[in-house]
């Protein structure tokens, strides 16, 4: 029997909807992975959990203390429950998609991934969207623990706003999270110290655990060029002051701005370290 | 194992005349520090369709450098590589479509069952879910891997039991190229049998053109039509089994003549001697 009768041509680009078909079996294979090592997920909600809890008391002590007191006391609360909560949403985001990286050297499954007719572009949004689903749905248990420990008031909060800025914003992380996770396929044996040092920077100059403003010259300058900083100037905008849409068009506008050339600019930046790391034949195995 | 004409998919389409791979003064250099590796060197050969191509080669004889341009995984400095036609570097991805492949190493998800890894691995290449969950079993079962070992953590399973999943994970694509890259190496004699029968099956079956690397003799005598030595990134020789046997026969009776006869007198080692990467110090000032 031969099978192979049909003359023609393999197709080199895909279709959008065959795209989404293998972008969702990276979102399938990383649910799949996520329930097996669901100790882990225990272990990181507990520690998220445990970390909002005492960034929020150091508030708390604060108002105590009489440092602060009054709405100045309560705003500093809600400002840094925030800030922790959008951090573990950002940093799962970010740690989803560049781990990807690291993770399929471990097991060796990296050759078999690329080699995979499979358009960078659907790899890399599906690794970023299932990235972006675990990250709400940690996050969303994270607060629910930790908002009873707290007296917040969230009555006036604009809820709406808010999930319009972190989904806006979530797009311009996934460029982020890809531009991070090129370092693991330069770097086999440093890339995934150099995501978690770019993570860190992040993390100092996009205002998490105080304002912007506190940066000096040139962080001040760096936090202009990091998404988060617009994402938590406008979640704080629309929880804490109860702004709208229209209060936080600029920002949504600066993010989708991020979103817009970061997503095309990230995935070009992975082909071209894809294509450095075949012509020095560094996708190998590694651990 | 019973012939099942509907085990594999049907191959994607490919133009009938054009040759399944073809490969032209392929060389590759790596730079590692002050150090440069030849790896391969001016490496040329064809492959007919619907046979069994066998490399033999040493360990650092660029078998898996080779194996690994092949499937698009490194980019060479010279030569092209054509997969029916299509160039692995300018034209990857239908190229990519064509082939597939099984390593030495099996690589898996360990913390995910044989089915859940083969139902990423067959996603990618355009296979449905209920098209993997329908074959994955059955090619399975035909590499005697049972079903409660299907369904185990591929963490918990023998080396010879991953090589088989990474065999059907391979031939679950229904490649009309597939690279076999050591795919015995280290297995016990009965799964080495289960997977060289399941090759020749599908070789046989499906119309499949199979590139294999070993240094196990007794296999590629007993699975290709075709064998080249590469010793030092570059062939030493190709042919028939006969025709090896013949370059080195001198008159003697052709079948006293194995290929590791064959292999020592035309390279002046044993294959199981590693060689020493071929290297050179490089100046950078």
């Amino acid at each position: 029997m031969a099978d192979v009768t049909v003359p023609g041509r393999p197709p080199s680009r895909f279709p959008l909807r065959a795209q989404v078909g293998l972008g969702l079996a990276f979102v399938e294979r990383q649910t799949n992975l996520w329930k097996r090592h669901w100790a882990w997920e225990v272990v990181w909600l507990f520690y998220g959990v445990v970390n909002t809890l005492a960034i929020g008391f150091i508030a708390k002590e604060l108002g105590r203390d009489g440092v602060i007191a009054g709405q100045a006391a309560r705003d500093l609360v809600l400002f840094l429950l925030i800030g922790t909560l959008v951090w573990a949403y950002l940093s799962a985001v970010l740690d989803d998609i560049s781990l990807v990286v690291t993770w399929e050297r471990w097991e060796g499954t990296i050759e078999h991934t690329l080699m995979a007719p499979v358009p960078r572009v659907a790899q890399l949004i599906g690794t970023a969207a299932f990235g972006v689903l675990h990250g709400l749905l940690r996050t969303a248990l994270i607060m629910a623990m930790s908002l009873p420990f707290f007296d917040v008031d969230l009555a006036g909060a604009n809820w709406g706003a808010a999930v319009a800025v972190v989904l806006v914003g979530s797009f311009s992380l996934l460029g982020l999270g890809i531009l991070a996770g090129v370092l693991p396929l330069v770097y086999p044996e440093r890339g995934e110290q150099l995501s978690f040092m770019v993570q860190a920077a992040v993390l100092l100059v996009s205002g998490v655990y105080y304002s912007v403003d506190t940066l000096p010259g040139v962080l001040r300058l760096a936090s202009w060029l990091s998404p988060p900083t617009y994402l938590l100037r406008s979640v704080r905008a629309a929880l804490i002051d109860g702004q709208g849409l229209a209060a936080t068009a600029g920002d949504l506008a600066v993010l989708a701005g991020f979103a817009v050339a970061l997503i095309p600019l990230s995935v070009a930046v992975f082909s071209a370290g894809e294509r450095w790391a075949k012509r020095t034949g560094r996708l190998k195995r590694q651990g | 194992m019973s012939r099942s004409p509907s085990l594999l998919a049907p191959s994607r389409p490919v133009p009938r005349q054009r040759q399944p791979l073809a490969v032209r003064g392929l060389t590759k250099t790596f730079r590692r520090r002050k150090r440069q590796v030849r790896a391969l060197r001016g490496v040329s050969f064809s492959v007919e369709r619907g046979s069994v191509f066998g490399l033999i080669g040493a360990n650092g004889s660029g078998k898996s450098t080779l194996i690994r341009t092949l499937c698009t995984l490194v980019l060479p400095d010279e030569g092209d590589v054509r997969v029916f036609g299509f160039d692995v570097v300018r034209e990857s991805m239908p190229a990519r479509q064509l082939i597939n492949r099984v390593s030495v190493d099996p690589s898996f998800f360990g913390q995910l069952s044989a089915l859940e890894n083969l139902l990423f691995f067959g996603r990618v290449y355009g296979l449905t879910a209920g098209e993997i969950r329908r074959r994955a079993p059955e090619i399975l079962d035909r590499l005697g891997l049972d079903r409660s070992h299907q369904r185990a953590l591929v963490k918990e399973l023998s080396r010879g039991q991953q090589q088989k999943i990474a065999v059907a994970r391979a031939f679950l694509t229904s490649p009309v190229l597939m690279l076999l890259d050591e795919p015995t190496t280290g297995l016990d004699p009965r799964s080495k049998r289960d997977v060289q029968a399941f090759v020749r099956e599908v070789q046989r079956d499906h119309d499949a053109t199979i590139f294999l690397t070993t240094h196990d003799m007794a296999e590629a005598e007993a699975l290709c039509d075709r064998i080249a030595f590469l010793v030092g990134g570059r062939i030493v020789a190709e042919g028939t089994p006969e025709e090896l046997r013949r370059l080195v026969g001198r008159g003697r009776p052709l079948d006293t003549i194995d290929m590791e006869d064959v292999f020592m007198e035309l390279t002046g080692r044993r294959v199981e001697e590693d060689e020493e990467e071929d290297e050179e110090v490089v100046d950078d000032g």
